[in-house]
């Protein structure tokens, strides 16, 4: 037991800040995003209590974790639209001083904004892709899709995140 | 807007919020959390997570408590609410009903044993540091008991304030000195003037002529006897010598045969 709770605390701390940034950016906001981090890494502990010791360690945590946090996000979200509006003063930025924090603030509500706005297997894609920086390889198996589908997915994302034209891009 | 992708890699540099991973390990029930109850000691700062108790200290502020329990224990700590039946529960321990569970992994197996120990001595009674030595198997570790007893993280529910030096002087306490370790005695119910008087005149332990029994001073069963039974003894070989045995509740030593 003890050995799975030391596993458990390391994960938190390495993988807390990746989990964050993918829950922004799949939800939109602070208070979703920490609710999809806490949930994936609340689920990912009462998973691991019932794995073998052998399971535990060959466990490669990063896509697994991305999965989960892919289901946990796709369940609150089922129907809804991410949120795209902020409660003002309830957020609290790591970045010093008004200025930048109000500048990034800024660039961070748009580029929500544009993710809010793609078809969600677009949006997990490219999320995967870049924000969290795996591999397509890596996003395959998070997505449980052929590299093919993610790559083609990511592509199009990318396209309308740049403002081209929707319609070619599926021609 | 256009979005880019050098956008895109910028938001995976977010950081999760302060307090983050500490909320979720409590969640887990691994980290700990603390609140301050109201006992009949005062105000009690105690820390608890998914296997009890883990620490407790009476202290000034919340800042203090948590810098001692990162000292201490080292594990992330947070306040927050306690569980609802944990204030009963708490005070139940400090009445000498015994109902609570501690977190005691952060020890050494022999620390573990010599407050498992301390916890036996009931309410109102004191044992000598040689006696959690003598019973947990390691007689001539006393020194280390007392060291033990002193980095006890949960002191007050688990009493090593019951554990005193057998000259009668009251040693060195953990959760705040002397002097605390008398106030909680004396509220306990421990006659310490009259327990320094006989250790200060040699004697150790109380014999009952009509049982042929000696007890520890503060045992139970010591207590119960008529005062014209009572014969005070220096030492277990004097107990031996009157033809007395050891009390088989208190445990005190019997003489080398």
């Amino acid at each position: 037991m003890e050995g799975v709770e030391r596993v458990f605390e390391r994960m938190v701390h390495e993988h807390q800040d990746r989990l964050y940034a993918l829950g922004y950016a799949l939800t939109g906001n602070r208070h979703d995003a920490e609710e999809v981090a806490q949930d994936t890494l609340l689920r990912a502990y009462r998973a691991l209590v019932t794995y073998s010791p052998d399971r535990v360690r060959e466990l490669k945590q990063r896509p697994w974790l991305h999965r989960i946090a892919i289901n946990v996000a796709r369940n609150r979200h089922r129907g809804l639209r991410p949120r795209l509006v902020e409660l003002n003063g309830s957020e609290q930025d790591t970045t010093p001083g008004p200025e930048a924090r109000a500048l990034r603030q800024a660039q961070l509500h748009d580029v929500t904004a544009a993710l809010a706005g793609l078809p969600p297997r677009y949006r997990e894609a490219v999320v995967l892709r870049y924000v969290q920086d795996l591999s397509y390889d890596e996003a395959a198996q998070v997505l449980g899709q052929p590299v093919g589908t993610v790559k083609s997915n990511v592509h199009r994302a990318l396209k309308l995140l740049r403002g081209e034209n929707h319609d070619r891009a599926n021609d | 807007m256009t979005v880019q992708t050098t956008d895109l890699k910028e938001l995976g540099r977010l950081k999760a919020p302060a307090g983050f991973s500490e909320r979720v390990l409590s969640q887990a029930g691994i980290g700990d959390t603390y609140a301050v109850f109201d006992t009949v000691l005062g105000p009690v700062h105690v820390a608890w997570n998914g296997h009890g108790v883990s620490a407790a200290m009476r202290v000034g502020s919340d800042e203090e408590f948590e810098e001692w329990f990162e000292r201490e224990v080292g594990r992330p700590l947070t306040a927050a609410a306690p569980p609802a039946d944990l204030a009963a529960r708490l005070a139940n321990e400090l009445g000498g009903r015994r109902g609570l569970r501690f977190d005691l992994r952060g020890l050494t197996e022999f620390e573990q044993s010599v407050l498992r120990k301390a916890r036996e001595i009931p309410r109102g009674q004191v044992r000598p540091y040689g006696w959690i030595a003598r019973e947990i198997g390691h007689p001539r570790a006393v020194r280390a008991v007392g060291t033990a007893l002193a980095n006890n993280p949960i002191p007050y529910f688990i009493p090593c304030h019951r554990v005193v030096r057998s000259d009668g002087v009251i040693g060195n306490y953990g959760g705040g000195g002397p002097e605390a370790k008398k106030q909680i005695l004396s509220l306990e119910g421990v006659r310490l003037s009259k327990l320094q008087e006989l250790a200060r005149s040699g004697y150790r332990y109380e014999g009952v002529r009509s049982t042929k029994i000696y007890c520890y001073p503060t045992c139970h069963h010591a207590r119960r006897a008529q005062e014209r039974n009572v014969v005070w003894l220096h030492d277990e070989a004097e107990a031996r010598a009157q033809g007395f045995r050891p009390c088989k509740v208190c445990r005190p030593p019997a003489a080398a045969a």
